[in-house]
């Protein structure tokens, strides 16, 4: 995995509350077998019309949304399904980081596995930002995610939270499961003193 | 004397593997179920370093999210459908993991088939690609949704980093009133509590309402922890539990059954544990309720009106309801009951196995469906197909006018060619009414089986007590 690096952006904003995957990428698109070729379908519902030309006034299809690499979203965002497919499509769009009051659980976990910076800011300095947007919509912030922070556009360093292990990952470019894979001597010997509950292998149907 | 636990604790305890220093712990996996949506490309990980599957006799799957519901001996149309499922069983089979392919007699949605053959069970850890995973909580497991690089992650380890979630105590005592079910009290409760209101969390049900209900009833209010914020929610086991399991082909038979038995009689939470958080519910004052918006939280009782944005006192919230409305094409200020349907889908992880049949067919026995009005019946699985038959249920469904179909997920994610058309009003039995959930401009309002029931019957959003004998 790439290392995370800090770096500076512009904001796309879309100040909705609970944007569920659903929407970020629509069931209809995950019957691929691929991980590929998702960023074009990343809102799709709200990014084109019924025909599939860009709706000119969704946030992604004008500058400075269609160049950003920060999402400004609204509380909880991420809710719903599973679907990895929505970091995915997010960073294949050019997303390196969504800003929000608060996001889902399995949304936030799938996110710091595929270098989506989920950063979590209080309701006051996200209405700030929100308002710093709309006067100046090409302003800018900055992102450091080894200290851990976001700087607003007016200068404003704004600290944030981010689990410890997930950081180390992201700067350092560690991947997971080989992580895992070096735990092999303990999972053996867990299994050793938990055997299975069920063994999945022994019943077999006639069908 | 020990500290005394809950049973979410518990189960963490008794599956953390190790716990590495500055990192989070190794949480074992009993059972892992997969199916064709998210796991194809964690297969595909998997190749590309050369990895075993750890643990096939702990994984286990089906087909069921692209799945079609049309006959089993008619070819899969969509082409990017079908090629999802051949690659599902062709993976399934090069990694040795057991599982029912698409022309299964035995197979159905992932979450409604692991209870079904007794492959979940009390005390385990259970995970699945898919958010709905809570279901198998209902029997006393700790079981949650995982992304697509966690698939990978057990599939190559049975493990998974992870850190210990809040414990959310959700008490519901009190009688539900006829016409009022397990779907209207986890739908009150999300409507309470919001979408995000169990962020971090893991909820146990307890208190008198839910020691009373079934097996499937408890698993239609797991299903739906989600819809609520947490990732899992579970139920302690009880003899309700162990007689839905007893006789099913997994489950521990003679001496074993006994020793298990035992040891899910130590799971309960003890005395004066303390939870995180909790909330109450009081079930003999719920109605059946109903969703007017575009997330399970924005519920309400069906004889109460549509809420006015205006109300929300933050701006995004404010403006986020309108959306919702607008793109409901709903008013703020009346009653939902009496809106005009077109579609009523009854099916999904939700609410499609037996008990769920049995109150849809209650109300539409002897009935006819409203003419325009598209009814899809769809069984959770072809186990629950067969035994709807034998009770003559599908008889019931097809006189009134509704569509029987093979088992799946169907219109609940409408992936498998099951959708609305855009525009399109449905009453549903699943869990999510996102903004094109069921179809692209399709509009949802979640209820249980006898609110849509009668809303077929009707034509529009039908409070099920007008129709109950
Ligand atoms: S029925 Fe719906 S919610 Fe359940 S697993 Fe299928 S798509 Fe997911």
């Amino acid at each position: 995995m790439e290392k995370f690096t800090a770096f500076e952006s512009w904001v796309a904003v879309l100040p909705v509350d609970n944007i569920d995957t659903d929407q970020i990428i629509p069931a209809r698109f995950l019957k691929t077998v691929s991980k590929e070729g998702l960023g074009d379908q990343l809102f799709y519902d709200w990014r084109y019309d019924a025909d599939g030309n860009p709706r000119p006034d969704f946030v992604l299809n004008r500058p400075p949304g269609n160049r950003a690499q920060v999402l400004l979203a609204g509380d909880n965002f991420g809710c719903g399904s599973s679907r990895e497919h929505a970091p995915w499509a997010l960073t294949q769009f050019g997303f390196r980081a969504v800003i929000s009051t608060s996001f889902a659980d399995i949304f936030k976990g799938n996110a710091l596995k595929n270098a989506l910076l989920p950063i979590v800011v209080p309701p006051e300095i996200h209405a700030r930002l929100l308002k710093m947007l709309e006067t100046d919509p090409l302003a800018t912030v900055r992102v450091d995610l080894a200290s851990q922070t976001l700087t607003l556009p007016d200068g404003t360093p704004v600290e944030f939270p981010v689990d410890s292990f997930a950081k180390t990952c992201l700067l350092e470019g560690i991947d997971e499961l080989g992580f895992l894979l070096k735990h092999e001597a303990e999972i053996a010997a867990f299994e050793q003193t938990h055997p299975a509950p069920v063994d999945t292998l022994s019943v077999k149907f006639e069908d | 004397m020990s500290q005394p636990r809950t049973i979410i604790q518990k189960l963490w305890d008794s599956h953390v593997v190790c716990q590495p220093p500055g990192a989070p712990a190794l949480l074992y996996i009993d059972l892992h179920l997969v199916h064709e949506v998210t796991s194809p490309q964690a297969f595909d990980g998997l190749r590309r370093r050369g990895l075993k599957v750890r643990r096939p006799d702990r994984t286990f799957g089906t087909c069921d999210h692209s799945t079609p519901t049309t006959p089993r001996d008619l070819p899969i149309v969509d082409p990017v459908a079908r090629a999802q499922v051949e690659q599902f069983e062709k993976n399934c089979r090069e990694f040795g993991i057991p599982f029912f392919g698409f022309r299964s007699p035995r197979q159905g949605i992932v979450h409604v088939i692991g209870p079904e053959y007794g492959l979940t069970q009390p005390g385990m850890t259970i995970v699945c690609g898919d958010s709905h995973t809570a279901t198998h909580g209902a029997f006393g497991a700790l079981a949650f949704g995982i992304g697509t690089s966690q698939v990978e992650h057990v599939l190559a380890t049975q493990c998974l980093l992870q850190s210990p979630s809040k414990s959310f105590n959700v008490r519901v005592d009190g009688h539900l009133r006829p016409g009022v079910t397990a779907k209207d009290i986890i739908l009150a409760l999300i409507a309470k509590i919001g979408v995000g209101g169990g962020t971090g969390c893991v909820f146990e049900y307890t208190g008198s309402a839910i020691r009373a209900l079934s097996m499937e009833e408890r698993m239609t209010v797991c299903n739906m922890s989600i819809e609520g914020g947490a990732r899992a929610g579970l139920i302690a086991p009880d003899d309700t539990t162990f007689e839905f399991l007893h006789g099913r082909p997994f489950a521990p038979k003679g001496a074993a059954w006994d020793r298990a038995v035992a040891y899910w009689k130590t799971l309960p939470t003890d005395e004066g544990a303390v939870y995180d958080r909790e909330v109450t519910l009081d079930a003999s004052q719920l109605e059946p309720m109903i969703t007017y918006g575009t997330n399970p939280g924005m519920g309400i009782p069906i004889s109460a009106p549509v809420p006015d944005p205006g109300e929300a006192a933050d701006p995004v919230e404010r403006e986020t309801r309108r959306k919702a409305l607008a793109y409901m094409g709903l008013e703020p200020g009346k009653p939902l009951a009496g809106h005009p349907v077109d579609v009523v889908f009854i099916g999904s992880c939700t609410n499609s196995r037996m008990t769920d049949l049995r109150a849809a067919a209650s109300v539409l026995k002897g009935r006819k469906v409203n003419p325009r009005v598209r009814v899809l019946v769809v069984p959770g699985s072809q186990q629950i197909k067969r035994q709807a038959e034998a009770e003559g249920l599908d008889r019931i469904f097809r006189e009134a006018g509704a569509e029987w179909r093979e088992a799946g997920c169907s219109m609940c994610i409408a992936m498998n060619g099951d959708q609305l058309a855009p525009g399109e009003y449905a009453v549903s039995t699943s869990n999510r009414n996102f903004e094109g959930r069921q179809g692209k401009g399709g509009r949802t309002f979640l209820a249980s089986p006898l609110t849509a029931a009668a809303s077929a019957v009707t034509g529009v959003v039908t409070d099920p007590r007008t129709l109950l004998g």
